[in-house]
């Protein structure tokens, strides 16, 4: 692509990446975090880049917050280039990092009072955009935010991020130990957040969050595995799934995986879930019955999990 | 492993050899009003001894102020216009011994020595000329006539505490913030280091203006040391050392990795230095030329000869310009490289 492309796709895009590298570690000890990622984030899409831990999600992340320098490959933040705008894009984007990352020793109201400062705004200015985020920690917001619960502190550090009023907010594992009450209402917010016209970026290792964005990446060690919307994801699963449970789960599983129509079998929730080599399931399920083992099968709807357990395990 | 291992080694040298009380080649000055042979032969004794070293020869009373003043000598000799002819008539002289008694144990071991000097003296023309001569030493301690410990430490303990509050405290700062992530987000943000690193300067340079009134306010009303000179330039000299110590905290604090690493550094790196070497506990002029000229980048050195010039000795900017001079130039060496050094991304 051409310079004038590159412009024109910066213009365009909220988030551009293009064949971004990056390791860590000098000569003999290099471990590599990412390996030439490209993508595109439309204006105010909630996009989600979903994978493991170690999948080089938070380097992603901070290399797109300007707070690391790719080793190769170009990316820009609303329109501005990471490594020459720098400075452009610390003013319009909002940032809330995996790590817990305010001021544990000043209380709520302290704490968004300072981001307010530093962005050179005040809390009353934006205070209709955090507004619905922050009432539900304002009674606290007299108590030290090391003192917070973890959805309390989440909910402040999100506060905190969007003070400013970003054009593009990044999430680096926001659920990440938070309970299942506070993920789902976080999620929540995230969509009223979109309404407002705000790109977001979330990472989280939470398959079953996915679901929840516009658009979702699977990245694993470094490299982007699949990209597309959560339906089209699911579309594309082509393979037969059965779900199987039994008194004796763990007999039940080895079983499963012994015979050789299976190409992978899990355990997904109460279930075991089992993916076909083929459309036929009579040879497995004879094959259960005939060495006296215990169970009820159904069919099974794939879901997204599902999806990215099998394009991992094909990556692998 | 190795600090372990070479802190002994370094501070045996350091203390055995470097670091000593006892008077070798000091400087002092004569005011030789008699001129005749005997005040030259007793000038000669005391230049040939390897206590003193005449460094200047005087001829008022202002000069000599102004010598000690400086800082340049540590005691000086006067011989009085009737030196020669009182000892050839009869018998009997004295000398004025004038001792910079700022740093008290100095003065007195000056003193004791200078008088062991004249009283060799005597001795030998008593027995060469078969006469009983006497020549008695007036000993004058200059600033500190009752000899009080508390005029040496005072600007001994401003320069330590200074140095300490600001130093220590801001060295840990900037690099714990990077510990405990808060960094993190305030690198995504529109504040620039130069914002950054002000704002951690202001909160410790408002603590040390508090520090710097409870001394004082101590010193004088409690230890009785009295401030000779403008308490205008001594409270702007002081400023001016407070910032260059929060600059060199600061400086730290955006080089090291880890909080542990800054007050290491600013522990041994600079409090040992500090007060060994800023002439507090030891006189510099006993160090050997290594040390002499590592003192020399000691800002606390200069700042406590400031404080001295001062506040004992009522000395005034025109005596303290070079000192004034060089904490400026350490301030604007140090704020500069801190602010460069501030890393503008987390790798």
């Amino acid at each position: 692509m051409g310079n004038g492309g590159v412009k024109l796709k910066r213009k365009m895009y909220a988030v551009s990446v293009n064949n971004i590298a990056k390791s860590y570690g000098a000569k003999k000890n290099v471990t590599p975090a990412l390996h030439g990622i490209s993508f595109d984030v439309k204006p105010g899409e909630l996009f989600g880049l979903i994978g493991p831990d170690g999948a080089g999600k938070t380097t992603l992340f901070r290399i797109l917050t300007t707070l690391l320098l790719p080793d190769k490959g170009t990316a820009s933040v609303d329109g501005f280039d990471v490594v020459n705008a720098y400075k452009s894009i610390r003013r319009r984007v909002g940032y809330m990092p995996g790590r817990f990352s305010l001021y544990q020793d000043l209380t709520v109201k302290e704490n968004l009072d300072f981001f307010a400062t530093i962005f050179n705004t005040s809390i009353e200015k934006n205070y209709d955009l955090v507004k619905d985020i922050y009432a539900q920690i304002e009674p606290f917001s007299n108590r030290m935010a090391g003192k917070l619960s973890g959805g309390m502190k989440q909910k402040l550090a999100l506060s905190c991020a969007l003070i400013h009023r970003p054009s593009v907010l990044f999430l680096d594992e926001p659920t990440t130990g938070v309970d299942a009450v506070s993920r789902k209402e976080f999620w929540e917010m995230l969509k009223r957040l979109k309404a407002e016209g705000i790109t977001i970026l979330v990472s989280t290792p939470y398959m079953d969050e996915a679901g929840m964005c516009d658009r979702v990446a699977l990245i694993q060690s470094g490299r982007l595995l699949e990209m597309d919307t959560p339906s089209a994801i699911i579309r594309d699963f082509s393979k037969k799934l059965l779900a199987l449970k039994g008194p004796d789960m763990l007999t039940l599983l080895q079983a499963i995986r012994s015979h050789k129509d299976v190409a992978d079998a899990y355990p997904f929730g109460e279930f075991h879930h089992v993916v076909l080599e083929q459309d036929d399931e009579s040879g497995l399920l004879g094959y259960l019955q005939d060495n006296g083992i215990a169970f009820e099968a159904k069919m099974a709807v794939p879901d997204i999990e599902d999806c990215f357990i099998q394009l991992m395990k094909e990556e692998r | 492993m190795f600090i372990l291992l070479a802190m002994p080694v370094v501070q045996i040298i350091i203390f055995g050899f470097a670091l000593t009380n006892e008077v070798k080649n000091t400087a002092i000055a004569v005011w030789d009003q008699a001129g005749d042979p005997a005040a030259v032969s007793l000038i000669a004794e005391m230049e040939a001894s390897r206590y003193f070293e005449i460094d200047k020869a005087v001829s008022s009373r202002e000069e000599l102020d102004k010598v000690f003043r400086l800082g340049k000598i540590k005691m000086a000799l006067v011989l009085p216009a009737r030196f020669g002819s009182d000892l050839g008539h009869f018998n009997k002289a004295s000398v004025q011994l004038i001792a910079d008694a700022s740093d008290p144990n100095v003065a007195n071991t000056l003193t004791g020595y200078a008088a062991a000097v004249i009283g060799d003296y005597q001795v030998r023309i008593t027995q060469e000329r078969r006469q009983p001569y006497t020549i008695k030493p007036e000993i004058k301690m200059l600033y500190n006539p009752e000899l009080r410990g508390a005029y040496n430490f005072v600007p001994g303990v401003m320069a330590m505490v200074l140095l300490l509050v600001c130093t220590m405290m801001t060295a840990i700062t900037i690099v714990r913030e990077r510990e405990t992530g808060t960094m993190e987000i305030m690198l995504v943000s529109p504040a620039r280091p130069l914002r950054i690193i002000m704002a951690k300067a202001v909160p410790y340079f408002l603590l040390s203006v508090v520090n710097i009134t409870s001394i004082l306010l101590l010193s004088v009303y409690v230890l009785d040391v009295p401030i000779k000179g403008s308490l205008l330039l001594l409270l702007g000299e002081s400023f001016l050392f407070t910032l260059v110590s929060l600059s060199l905290g600061l400086l730290i604090s955006t080089r090291v990795a880890s909080q542990q690493t800054a007050l290491f550094i600013s522990l041994v790196g600079l409090l040992l230095p500090t007060v060994m070497l800023s002439g507090f506990m030891f006189p510099i002029e006993n160090m050997p030329l290594p040390l002499r000229t590592v003192s020399r980048v000691v800002p606390a050195r200069w700042y406590y000869n400031i404080v001295r010039a001062v506040m004992i000795k009522g000395a005034g900017l025109a005596t303290v310009w070079k000192e004034t001079l060089i904490l400026t130039g350490m301030l604007l060496f140090f704020m500069t490289v801190a602010i460069r050094s501030f890393k503008i991304r987390l790798a």
